[in-house]
This record gives C-alpha cells, sequence and structure tokens, in this order.
C-alpha cells in the first residue's frame, strides 16, 4: 500500500496531474505526416515501376495533396509551439539527438522535392495548365527529367518521414508507453496504410483499387501483427511498462483503442476489403474512410497515453493531491 | 571543474513547502506553477506506517534526456553540470517535458520552457539555492561533488542515499538521504 | 441613536456603493494568474536596500528581511541573528509577500448602511468612520458605562488599541490564545511552577535527548524556531514519542508512535506516572529538593497501572512502560511537551498539569534538554497618564466560576454580550482587531446572537475576514509589510529586540494601526494617552532606553542583549518557586483550595455514537488559521482542506480518494463540501481536517468555499472548569452526500 500526496503548485492542469504537455497539434501533425509519407512512397515506388498510368491516382493525384498536407502539418506543429516566435531556431542548429530536429530537417527537404515532384504531374493531368512564368515552365521541364532521382530522394525521406513520426515518441524513454522500438514501424505502417487509403479515394481505376486494397490488406494485417507485439514487449517488460500496457488492457484507454483503432480502424476495414474482393457490393470509399480515422485516432491515443504513462507516480490512481 | 549537487534529508524534511513558496518569489515563478514540490509517499497499514517526505526538482542529471532531445540546444549544460534552458532559444516544442522522467519541467505563460536552475545565480555567488537556504530543517545541503572536502560529498559517503529512478539511466545530481 | 441595523445581516459583497464595481474590476486584473513576470535574472540582484521586519503570519514572530528588486516587493527572508528564525523563515513568512499582493484586501473603511432594505457596505472616508465609532463609544460609555465596551485582539497592531481602551475604561481585553489556544497550559505550569511556558515555549528541544509530543503536531504547527529544533534533535539521534490519533509528520520521525484513542491522554500520563514512581524511574534528588506532595501523588496514580490505561487508551500496556522507561533513560533531557493549542476536551488544564508532574518526576524544569530560563529584554515604556480604573469587568459576568483564569476570555465575553436577566449590563460595544471571530471561538451560532446584540462592531483587519461582514465599520489596517509596529521584545535563550518598519508604502486607501487608535483617541478626548508625535518618536524613545535607537535599529532588525541569568537553574541549587508552598507543586493547594482535583484524575469522556467519528483539526504547515488561506502564494501550494478518513471507514461509507463529502455534526450542522482523503494515517474512529478553511466571504476570490470549515462543526464546547477554556474535540461527524436530505 502506497500513498502519494504531493504538494505544490504543481498540481494543476498547466503542470500536473498528467503533464499533457501535447494536445491535438501534435498527434495531428504526427498523422498528417504518415499520410504525406504513404501517398509519396507509393508514388514513387510505382512510378519507378512504371505505373505511372496505370496508377495515375497513387503517382499523379495524390502527390498533389502532399504540399497542403504538409501544410497543414507543419501548421499544427506550429501552433504547438509555445514559444512561437522563436520557431526559426529550429534551422539554426542541427542535433543529430533530437528526433524533433532532424524531424524538423526531413521537412524541409521534403516540403520542396515533394511539391517539385507535384508539380511536374500538373501538366500531364491538366493539358491546358500554364505555369505563367517561363522560368517556372522551364523549371517544369528540367524537373522532369530527374524524375528518377527524385522517386529515390523520395521513397527515402518517405520512410524516414514516416518512422520519424513513430520514433519521435518513442524516442521518449521516459514515457513507458511510447518507450518502444514497435512505434516506428507501427507508425510507418499505419502512415502508409493511411496513404494507400488515400488513393482508394480517389483513385477511379479499377485495377488500381483493387491493388491497393490488397496493399491495404496486408498492412493492416502488418499492423495488427505489430500491435499484439507491441502489448506482448510490454508484457514482458519492467513493471512501469506492464502499467503501461494495462492503460490498455483493463484500464482508461481499453475501450477507445479496442473498438476505434483496432476495431473500426484495422478490423472492419479489413473485413469490408476482404468482402470487396470477394465480389460483394461495398463502396471502397468505407474502409478507406476509416483506415483514415483509424490511423488519425491511433496517433491521438498513442500521443495522449503516453503522456499518462510515467515512471514517477506511476500508480496515480493511488495518488491523493 | 566543478559537479553540482544536492543532498536532501528525507529524515529532516517535515514537508513543509517552504522551498516551493522560497523558489517561486527568489525566481519569480508565476503563481498556478512551480519549480520543486513535495512528495509525501506514505507506505504500510495502519498502525504499522512508514511515511517518506521528498523535496523533490530537476535532477540536473549528468546524462539529461531533455538536453538530447532538444532541437535548438536551448536545452544545455551550463556550468558546474547545471542543466538550463536558454530562453530565447526555445521555441516550446515541450519535446524536453515529454522526455523528462522527473516531470521536472513546465511551460511558462511566457511560452518558453522553465525549471529549477540550482538558482545558478546565487551559486555564481557563492550563495547558496534559495530553497536550501531557506530550509528551516537544514535538511538540504547543496554543492560540489568534485570536491571532496565539500559537506555534500562527505554526506553522501557517510550517509546511506537514493536517487530518483536510477533505471531511466539519467544519473541524476539530486540524492535523497535515507 | 438609531436601532436600524440591530439585526445584522452578514454582509458578503461590497454594496452597489460607490466604487465598489470600480475596485471590482481593477481587483479581477490584479487576480489573473499568470501575470507578466520577469524570470530570467541570472545576473540580477537585489540592489534595493533590505527593510527589517517581523512576521505577522503567526505569533511566533520570526525577524527578517524585506527585499525589493527594481522597487518592486521580491522576498521576505530571515534574520540570521534572531534565534525566533536563526535566518530561516517558514513557508508562511516566506510566503507573508502575499498578504501584501492579495488583490482581495480590504481597501478602504466601510460602514454598513441599509439600502432598499438590504444590507450593504458604502465607502467611507476614515474621518466618516472615526465619527462613527466615536459617537457610538461616547454613547454607550454614557448610558452604560466605558466597561460595555470589549477589544479582542490578536496582532501587533493590537497594543494600541488595548491602551485606547483602556483610557476609555475598560480592561475588557481578551485573545482566543488565551481561552482557545494556550490558556490551560499557562495556568497549569502556573500552579505547578509558579511560571508559564511562554511564548516562543522555554523548552529546550535542541538539546533533548528524548522528546514527548502529546498531540503537538511539529512540523504541521510550523512554529519556526520549534520545528528548528525540533529536526536537529532528530538528526541528533533523539528518541522521539508522539502520542496522536494520526500518524503525522512528528510522527513519522518517532521512535514511538501511540495511536492513542482520542479524549484519553490523561489516562495515559497517569499510567506512565503510575510507571515511574512504582519502578522508582524517577529523579530521587530533585523531586526531594524541589517539589510538593510526593505521597500524595504516589498514592493517588497507584490504581493507573498501564494494565488500567491499556483498555481506555488502546495503547498496549508494554509500549507504555516501555516509552516511560525510555524518558527515564534520558532524563533529565527528556521533555514533556506542554503543547500549545490544548483546550481539547474541558479537562486541559488538569491533563497539561499531568504532563508537567511527568516533568517534574524527570527532573527536566529547568534543566538542559528539558525547560530552560526565559530571559526577556526590559524596554522602557513610553509615559503615559495613570489609566482610569474600570468599576466592574467581565469577571463579574461569571460569578464563581472559572477562579483561575488570568486573562479575560475571549469567549466569555462573547458569552457575556447576549444579555440575561441576571447581568445588570452586558457588552454593548465590541472592537475586534486581527481576529476572525466568526472562525476562532467556537460555537459559532453563540458568537453570532452574541453581535446581534451590540450597539457596535468595529472590525480592524486587513482583509474582508467573514468577522468584518457582521462589522458596522470596518478599518482596513495596512499589512505589516507596510507599517511600523510596536517592538517584539520576546522571551529566549537571551533577550532580544526586533523592530518592524514599512518596506512599502501602504497600499489602497490603508492605514497601520498606531494611526487609527491615536485618531480614534483625538476623538474621544483620550489624546493624552498618546502623548507622541509619530510612531517614530514613540519607537526612538523606547529604544534609547535600551541603548539603541531607531536609526541602528533599521540597519541590524535584531538587536541581542546579554543574559544575566542562567538558562539551566536548577542543579542542585536552592530555588524558590512562586507557588504557595514555594515548591514544584506535584499536589496543587491551589486547585485544593477551590475544590479542584489537586491531582490529575481521569474521567472519561462522552465517545461518538455509532456511524459518528470524532472531529479533530489541526495546523496544514503552510497555513496561519484562517488568515493565509486567501494568500495567493499559500493558496499555491494548498488551496483547500481535505478530510482525512481512515480506509476502513471509508469503504464502510463507499467514499473514494479525491470524493467530496459534506460533513454533518451530532446537532445537524453540515459543513461545506470537502474531499477525502482516504489515508492509512489516521484511526477509525475519528477524522482530521485543517483548520482555516471553507471560507464563507464572497470577496475571499480564492478561498471561497473551499473545503470545510471545522468552527462551523464545533456546535458545542466542553469548558475547563478551572480556567475557563473551550474544549473544542467533543463534536462528532457523519458523513453526507452532497445535496443530500
Ligand atoms: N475551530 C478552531 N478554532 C480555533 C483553532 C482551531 O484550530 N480550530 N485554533 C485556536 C487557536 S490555537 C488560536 S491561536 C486562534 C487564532 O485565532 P485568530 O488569530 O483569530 O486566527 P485567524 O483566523 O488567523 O484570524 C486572524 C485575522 O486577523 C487578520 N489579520 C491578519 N494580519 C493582520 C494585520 O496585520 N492587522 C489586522 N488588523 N488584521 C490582520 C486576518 O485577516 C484574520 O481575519 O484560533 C483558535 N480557534
Ligand atoms: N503552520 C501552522 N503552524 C502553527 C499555527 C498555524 O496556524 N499554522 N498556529 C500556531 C498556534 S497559535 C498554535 S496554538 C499551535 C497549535 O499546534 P499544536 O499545539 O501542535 O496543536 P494541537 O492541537 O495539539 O495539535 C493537533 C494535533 O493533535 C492531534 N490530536 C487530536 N486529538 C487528540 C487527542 O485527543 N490526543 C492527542 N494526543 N492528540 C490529538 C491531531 O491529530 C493533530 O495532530 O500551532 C502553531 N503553529
Ligand atoms: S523547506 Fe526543507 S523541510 Fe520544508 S519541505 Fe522543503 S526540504 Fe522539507
Ligand atoms: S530532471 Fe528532467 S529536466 Fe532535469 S536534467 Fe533530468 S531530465 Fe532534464
Ligand atoms: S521546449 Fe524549448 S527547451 Fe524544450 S526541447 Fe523544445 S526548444 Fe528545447
Ligand atoms: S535550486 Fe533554486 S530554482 Fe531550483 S528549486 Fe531550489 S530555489 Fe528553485
Ligand atoms: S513561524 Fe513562520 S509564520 Fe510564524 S512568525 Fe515565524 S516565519 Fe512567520
Ligand atoms: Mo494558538
Amino acid at each position: 500500500m502506497q500513498e502519494i500526496n504531493i504538494t505544490s503548485g504543481r498540481m494543476n492542469p498547466g503542470v500536473d496531474p498528467l503533464l499533457h504537455a501535447w494536445g491535438w497539434e501534435i498527434p495531428l501533425y504526427l498523422f498528417l505526416g504518415g499520410v504525406v509519407a504513404g501517398i509519396l512512397f507509393f508514388s514513387a515506388v510505382y512510378y519507378l515501376r512504371g505505373k505511372a498510368n496505370d496508377y495515375k491516382a497513387a503517382v499523379k493525384i495524390a502527390p498533389l495533396f502532399v504540399p497542403p498536407l504538409l501544410a497543414l502539418g507543419l501548421l499544427a506543429l506550429f501552433l504547438d509551439l509555445s514559444h512561437k516566435l522563436y520557431f526559426w531556431r529550429l534551422y539554426t542548429t542541427i542535433r543529430w539527438e533530437s528526433p524533433m530536429s532532424w524531424g524538423a530537417w526531413t521537412l524541409l527537404l521534403i516540403f520542396p522535392l515533394s511539391t517539385a515532384w507535384a508539380a511536374t504531374f500538373v501538366k500531364e493531368l491538366y493539358p491546358q495548365w500554364d505555369w505563367k512564368y517561363e522560368i517556372l515552365n522551364k523549371l517544369d521541364d528540367w524537373l522532369k527529367k530527374y524524375r528518377t532521382q527524385m522517386a529515390w530522394a523520395l521513397i527515402f525521406l518517405a520512410v524516414i518521414l514516416g518512422m520519424y513520426t513513430g520514433i519521435l515518441l518513442s524516442a521518449f524513454n521516459a514515457r513507458p508507453f511510447w518507450n518502444t522500438s514497435i512505434l516506428g514501424p507501427l507508425f510507418l505502417t499505419s502512415g502508409l496504410s493511411t496513404g494507400t487509403a488515400v488513393v482508394l479515394l480517389i483513385s477511379k481505376n479499377h485495377e488500381e483499387r483493387k491493388r491497393f486494397s490488397k496493399l491495404d490488406m496486408a498492412l493492416i494485417g502488418i499492423e495488427l501483427f505489430l500491435i499484439i507485439h507491441l502489448f506482448m514487449g510490454f508484457l514482458a517488460s519492467t513493471e512501469v511498462h506492464i502499467h503501461a500496457a494495462h492503460m490498455f488492457l483493463g484500464g482508461p484507454y481499453t475501450a477507445v483503442f479496442w473498438s476505434f483503432v483496432v476495431g473500426l480502424g484495422l478490423l472492419l476495414p479489413l473485413f469490408a476489403e476482404v468482402l470487396e474482393l470477394k465480389g460483394y457490393k461495398i463502396p471502397v470509399q468505407i474502409p478507406a474512410i476509416l483506415v483514415l480515422v483509424g490511423g488519425l485516432i491511433l496517433r491521438f491515443i498513442i500521443v495522449d497515453a503516453g503522456q499518462s504513462s510515467r515512471w514517477l507516480y506511476k500508480f496515480i490512481e493511488q495518488m491523493y493531491y | 571543474m566543478s559537479r553540482y549537487a544536492m543532498a536532501i534529508d528525507t529524515k529532516r524534511c517535515v514537508g513543509c513547502t517552504d522551498c516551493v513558496v522560497a523558489c517561486q518569489t527568489e525566481n519569480d515563478v508565476p503563481v498556478g506553477y512551480c519549480r520543486d514540490w513535495i512528495v509525501e509517499a506514505t507506505s504500510g497499514v495502519y498502525p504499522e506506517l512508514q511515511l517518506e517526505i521528498r523535496s523533490e526538482r530537476c535532477n540536473h542529471c549528468s546524462d539529461a534526456p531533455c538536453v538530447r532531445c532538444c532541437p535548438t540546444s536551448a536545452s544545455h549544460y551550463a556550468e558546474g553540470g547545471i542543466v538550463m534552458v536558454d530562453h530565447d532559444d526555445c521555441i516550446g516544442c515541450k519535446a524536453c517535458i515529454a522526455s523528462c522522467p522527473y516531470d521536472a519541467r513546465y511551460v511558462h505563460p511566457e511560452g518558453y520552457v522553465d525549471k529549477c536552475t540550482f538558482c545558478i545565480h546565487r551559486v555564481k555567488e557563492g550563495e547558496n539555492p534559495a530553497c536550501v537556504s531557506v530550509c528551516p530543517t537544514h535538511a538540504m545541503i547543496f554543492g560540489d561533488l568534485d570536491d571532496k572536502n565539500s559537506e555534500i560529498s562527505k554526506v553522501l559517503q557517510t550517509r546511506k542515499h537514493k536517487t530518483l529512478i536510477p533505471e531511466a539511466g539519467t544519473k541524476p545530481n539530486v540524492f535523497y538521504l535515507l | 441613536m438609531t436601532k436600524r441595523f440591530k439585526r445584522r445581516q452578514f454582509i458578503k459583497i461590497l454594496g452597489a456603493g460607490t466604487g465598489g464595481a470600480v475596485l471590482g474590476t481593477t481587483a479581477l486584473k490584479a487576480f489573473q494568474p499568470g501575470e507578466k513576470t520577469d524570470n530570467f535574472h541570472l545576473l540580477g540582484k537585489a540592489t534595493d536596500a533590505a527593510t527589517p521586519t517581523y512576521c505577522e503570519i503567526c505569533f511566533w514572530k520570526c525577524a527578517g528581511w524585506v527585499h525589493k528588486k527594481d522597487g518592486k516587493p521580491w522576498k521576505i527572508t530571515g534574520n540570521p541573528d534572531d534565534p525566533n528564525s536563526n535566518g530561516r523563515f517558514c513557508p508562511r513568512g516566506t510566503g507573508g509577500i502575499g498578504a501584501y499582493t492579495d488583490p482581495d484586501r480590504l481597501k478602504t473603511p466601510l460602514i454598513r448602511v441599509e439600502k432598499n432594505g438590504k444590507q450593504v457596505f458604502r465607502e467611507a472616508t476614515w474621518e466618516e468612520a472615526f465619527d462613527y465609532i466615536a459617537d457610538k463609544m461616547k454613547m454607550i460609555k454614557k448610558k452604560w458605562g466605558p466597561e460595555c465596551v470589549a477589544l479582542f485582539t490578536h496582532g501587533s497592531g493590537g497594543s494600541y488599541f488595548k491602551t485606547l481602551l483602556k483610557a476609555y475604561g475598560s480592561n475588557n481585553i481578551a485573545a482566543p490564545s488565551y481561552a482557545q489556544c494556550r490558556g490551560p497550559r499557562e495556568e497549569a505550569y502556573l500552579l505547578t511552577y509558579g511560571e508559564g511556558v511562554g511564548s516562543p515555549e522555554r523548552t529546550d528541544i535542541r538539546n533533548s535527548k528524548c522528546i514527548v509530543l502529546i498531540g503537538s503536531h511539529i512540523g504541521e504547527n510550523m512554529h519556526n524556531g520549534q520545528v528548528q529544533e525540533f529536526s536537529e534533535a532528530v538528526a541528533n539521534g533523539a528518541t522521539v514519542i508522539t502520542v496522536d490519533p494520526r500518524f503525522s509528520t512528528a510522527a513519522s520521525k518517532s521512535k514511538y508512535w501511540l495511536p492513542i484513542k482520542p479524549a484519553t491522554d490523561l489516562a495515559l500520563l497517569l499510567a506512565w506516572i503510575n510507571v515511574i514512581i512504582e519502578e522508582e524511574l524517577y529523579d530521587k534528588e530533585y523531586v526531594k529538593k524541589y517539589t510538593y506532595g510526593f505521597d500524595e501523588l504516589k498514592k493517588a496514580v497507584k490504581h493507573n497501572t498501564p494494565e488500567w490505561a491499556y483498555p481506555i487508551t488502546t495503547i498496549k500496556p508494554h509500549i507504555i512502560r516501555e516509552t516511560a522507561r525510555e524518558m527515564a533513560r534520558h532524563a533529565p533531557a527528556t521533555i514533556v511537551h506542554p503543547g500549545r493549542h490544548v483546550t481539547w476536551y474541558g479537562d486541559d488544564t488538569q491533563r497539561v498539569r499531568a504532563g508537567a508532574i511527568l516533568n517534574a518526576l524527570l527532573g527536566s524544569w529547568g534543566r538542559r534538554g528539558g525547560f530552560y530560563a526565559q530571559a526577556k529584554a526590559h524596554v522602557k515604556k513610553y509615559p503615559v497618564p495613570k489609566f482610569p480604573k474600570p468599576k466592574k469587568n467581565w469577571k463579574d459576568a461569571f460569578p464563581n466560576q472559572f477562579p483561575l483564569a488570568n486573562l479575560a476570555l475571549s469567549s466569555g465575553i462573547c458569552d457575556a454580550t447576549i444579555p440575561t436577566a441576571e447581568r445588570d449590563c452586558s457588552f454593548k460595544g465590541w472592537i475586534v482587531y486581527g481576529t476572525n471571530l466568526m472562525l476562532t471561538l467556537p460555537q459559532p451560532q453563540q458568537t453570532l446572537e452574541a453581535i446581534q446584540n451590540l450597539e457596535l462592531l468595529v472590525a480592524i483587519d486587513i482583509m474582508p475576514a467573514e468577522i468584518t461582514g457582521y462589522a458596522d465599520v470596518v478599518l482596513p489596517e495596512c499589512t505589516y509589510l507596510e507599517r511600523y509596529d510596536d517592538l517584539r521584545i520576546s522571551p529566549g535563550r537571551f533577550p532580544t529586540v526586533a523592530l518592524r518598519a514599512p518596506a512599502f508604502e501602504p497600499k489602497y486607501n490603508t492605514k497601520p494601526a498606531w494611526w487609527m487608535a491615536k485618531e480614534l483617541a483625538n476623538r474621544l478626548g483620550l489624546e493624552k494617552y498618546f502623548p507622541w508625535k509619530n510612531i517614530e518618536e514613540y519607537l526612538d524613545y523606547r529604544l534609547k532606553s535600551i541603548g539603541s535607537s531607531l536609526k541602528e535599529m533599521k540597519e541590524i532588525g535584531v538587536k541581542k542583549l546579554e543574559n544575566e541569568e542562567d538558562l539551566y537553574y536548577l542543579d542542585g541549587e536552592e530555588y524558590e518557586f512562586n507557588t504557595p508552598t514555594g515548591k514544584i507543586e506535584l499536589y496543587s493547594t491551589a486547585l485544593a483550595e477551590y475544590g479542584f482535583d489537586p491531582i490529575p484524575r481521569y474521567t472519561a469522556h462522552e465517545e461518538p455514537p455509532d456511524g459518528y467519528y470524532r472531529l479533530l483539526y489541526g495546523r496544514a504547515p503552510m497555513h496561519s488559521f484562517s488568515r493565509t488561506t486567501n494568500n495567493p502564494l499559500l493558496t499555491d501550494v494548498k488551496s483547500e482542506n481535505e478530510v482525512w478518513i481512515n480506509p476502513k471507514v471509508a469503504r464502510e461509507w463507499g467514499i473514494k480518494q479525491g470524493d467530496y463529502v459534506v460533513l454533518e455534526n451530532q446537532d445537524g450542522v453540515r459543513s461545506n463540501r470537502i474531499r477525502a482523503k482516504v489515508t492509512q494515517r489516521i484511526r477509525h474512529d475519528a477524522i482530521y481536517m485543517v483548520h482555516g478553511f471553507g471560507r464563507s466571504d464572497k470577496r475571499l476570490r480564492r478561498s471561497y468555499l473551499r473545503g470545510a470549515d471545522d468552527t462551523h462543526l464545533i456546535t458545542r464546547v466542553k469548558l475547563d472548569p478551572v480556567m475557563g477554556g473551550t474544549g473544542m474535540r467533543v463534536n462528532f461527524v457523519t458523513f453526507r452526500k452532497e445535496g443530500e436530505a
């Protein structure tokens, strides 16, 4: 029996008890980062595999969403900063030990590159399009010559971005629930899955939809596998990790996580996709939207739960303040 | 070189929060926030009880995750290993808050992240930190671990002590005498 | 004279009177948390000189320094030359700046008026307020005599109002620190040793090897020097024996915690005396040389064996024996702490006397590690004419009662304000300086009734405390940081004198007590009793008599004087005690004379009925009664009190950690909602809360309805027949849900 009693000004919503430094902005940013990584990854991969015309939605259309999505993500990140006017300090150093730092730099690289990538497809999609300025048109032509190189760079950066959204969290030793190497692959997989969902939503090509449905099913399968491993890993680990896992296995996050993330976000779309492949008429938008919503909720829950899991005063239910 | 550290005697401390209030006035910590706090941990069942009272604050870890994860170097080691936040370098990303296993940091209403400074401004003048100098029970000792003759070095050689969550691997420099 | 305000309504908020709204908004602005602060001043140092003060947050009166930074209030630190603080303040004193910055402070004089059938306060000028008071006081004097005005005071500035009242012709001057606090202790020690314990206490805790605490919750009771000495003794390995139904902070530092059944301490003390006598563990030489009545004592406690005490106290016999032996082993460096707030069960003088007797048996009075001889500075009074002699005083209201009360009973004056057929005159006027009677006096229903019978109620306060809500005139004092007060001349190991000088200009339209009393005296034609031009002249005069000056004191803050007496004086030397027999009276001849038990005798107290729990209360280290519960710095560390409940009890009632509950006492009176602290640290037959919370005045924006007020539930008391103390731990409460009928 332990009673913990904390006395001080920290027992207030600004500081404690849950010390939730991050609200909606960071999970949204992580989600958008994942979607962008997914879109760019498939766009680049299928471009390299010569499927630019077969999988038009994936290779050419989806990337058009990337710059606005990225901008939205960066906006969320910016909104989260509490000392906003100093944000430029991010770009006065590179700190390899800080995922926040290399994430910021990755974004700095990926933003222009993905914009350029998307831009090279604009004229193909909208033949009457004109870049207005000669220099831009010239640039467009010039860029098109380097699509292959760009694609390789994008695959590389997309994987980093996708992993980064997870590693950002897993680097925090202090939060037992984040402190697992599975978070990187899990977020990458989830990001790729949400990327396929975007393609499914915009694609009008049956072949492409079937391809991405299958891809999505595989990714969902991997995700489920990773989630199971996540909890098995926790349960085999230290007391605080077990405690962290219990937040999802009977604790406060159990209902939302298993019903919304696993049920609605993974199993249901999986089921729907299986049925569709078997020939049942199911609007493809349904699993796609479910996957997107599931991915978003996953970020929210993991960011939130991680902040609730802690080393010190870990038995927060028994705490008196 | 010096390595500043604090030893807090749980036997002497009565949990009065004077250290908290003194820090607040000394450092103009705004109302509603704090750089140090008191934990009372009761164990046992009536009438066999034990109470450990600790005055807690940033541990000025020698292997500080908050310094590691800071994207701008705002969180850094200052003289004597004191972990400091440079307010003008801090963007308020709160990565350091998430990284600190001791929940020692908070976002100051002005936007930057703040925490215990070991009262570096006083230490530089050869004074004790405010909380140490006010403690009515003399429960706190501040000093240089690299000086083998300092009071703190001596007390850590003779008294049983612990740090908080050593398994987090942060190498804290705040010690609790048991 | 008007009868209109005969029935006083409690005014919680400022009336629609002038400026009320304006004050409201400016104050609100200041209330916003997280005002712009200059947080990063690594290189900044206080350049402004510090001002000496002594703390007014409690009556330990630590001396210290008030610091400013860039001309703005910054911090308060202890004065290293001061034996009360030794350079370190307690949290309340450190947070004293909050008393100054509190935006909810009283800001200007207020007068009760009627508006549209409702009573409200109107903001007034000082002239109007003084005229109002002087008129009423003259009227009361003429009609009933000046003795019908009483002064309640608990604070430094009160001394000027004392002078005013004595000059006016009344000596009915009471402080709650007597009948609600340490009265029984002072009388018990006076009866036993011919001297009181004093404040700060003459306990030599620093040098004690064994400290016995009967309820004294040192560490929560944050009397500074005492806490410092206690922790020093603990660090030096002293054995601490704590008797408390609650696992107090002190209990957690103790070798022995005796979780006694509340209200049975006297039985334990008698059993200890029994063991010490039966096992011949007492200091034979000391007892023979200095005490009177040992044989009678021995006979009287013969049957008070540990086995006898066990079922009463629930403390096991072997523990009683073991602890008694432990005390004897360390004697005379053993101290059975006399306690401070001792008005618990009505037999308090007797209980404390049992402790005093125990100390005598252990030979600790006048010995190192026990009680030392106090030294006090002799500072000349500013000469004033002789005061008129009152024709009667409060005691006349209680013929043949409380024969050994040496000071006025605040509760007694309150009772004597309610008219009865026998009394020829009840009190008609109250001047209340720095004491929040509504929370301070038990039986608030009675206080309220008394107030309804007054012709005049003046409250001098710094905050809109509950008592001010019932006043006809409220005089806003500036805080101790903004004023001079009389010198602090407290007793100690050596004599000291400390100065309080203003560090800041008085905020708002507030004034110091000395100025108010002097101005009132002028209006009452009593100016000859305030012959000094201003306070500086007054203080300088007094300081010159000890070879100092105001100028010097402003630089040093505290002046140490030489001690002419020995600290420890009973090491075999002859000594005549100031008792009827000239000895330490184990058998009290004075008590015998008045028909009380000359040797303490245990009688059982009423126990809580089924489903009820005894209401215990005490202190939290960061608050002083109700005077700090709105302090911005201190509410930051504790903003409400909670009710301590044993987990077993909580389970029975389905109460969970942190739940809000309502308490209802034996008379059906309910508390405000209060959070449950479910804890192993308390017995199952009692509950506990910190006094001073559950404030009912809306103007106290931080503390309004935060937690519960113990006083509200103390609707009955047990009077100490010896000296009139109000035993307040005789109330029982049960649990109700919020809103439950
Ligand atoms: N129920 C219950 N009753 C108790 C106690 C208890 O524990 N429980 N404790 C008892 C004991 S031990 C004591 S000593 C008494 C204490 O009784 P009080 O001294 O009456 O206690 P406070 O509630 O602090 O009230 C002090 C009042 O003085 C005001 N004040 C503070 N500073 C100044 C100042 O500088 N000038 C002026 N003019 N006013 C000022 C405050 O605003 C407050 O209204 O209470 C006793 N009554
Ligand atoms: N922080 C702080 N310190 C203060 C004050 C303050 O307001 N705040 N006020 C000062 C003043 S004026 C005074 S008088 C003192 C009061 O301080 P003390 O003299 O220490 O007061 P008590 O009422 O003896 O202490 C309350 C303790 O008695 C225990 N108790 C309750 N009932 C019983 C019982 O039947 N038997 C026994 N053995 N114990 C019991 C309670 O559990 C609690 O631990 O504190 C002083 N110090
Ligand atoms: S000031 Fe000292 S005794 Fe009080 S809580 Fe802090 S460390 Fe403990
Ligand atoms: S306690 Fe926290 S904030 Fe302080 S140095 Fe260690 S990790 Fe950083
Ligand atoms: S909040 Fe400031 S100090 Fe903390 S990691 Fe971000 S930039 Fe560094
Ligand atoms: S060392 Fe200074 S900054 Fe740190 S807790 Fe103590 S008073 Fe506050
Ligand atoms: S003990 Fe604390 S509150 Fe009382 S006078 Fe000293 S510093 Fe002030
Ligand atoms: Mo008291």
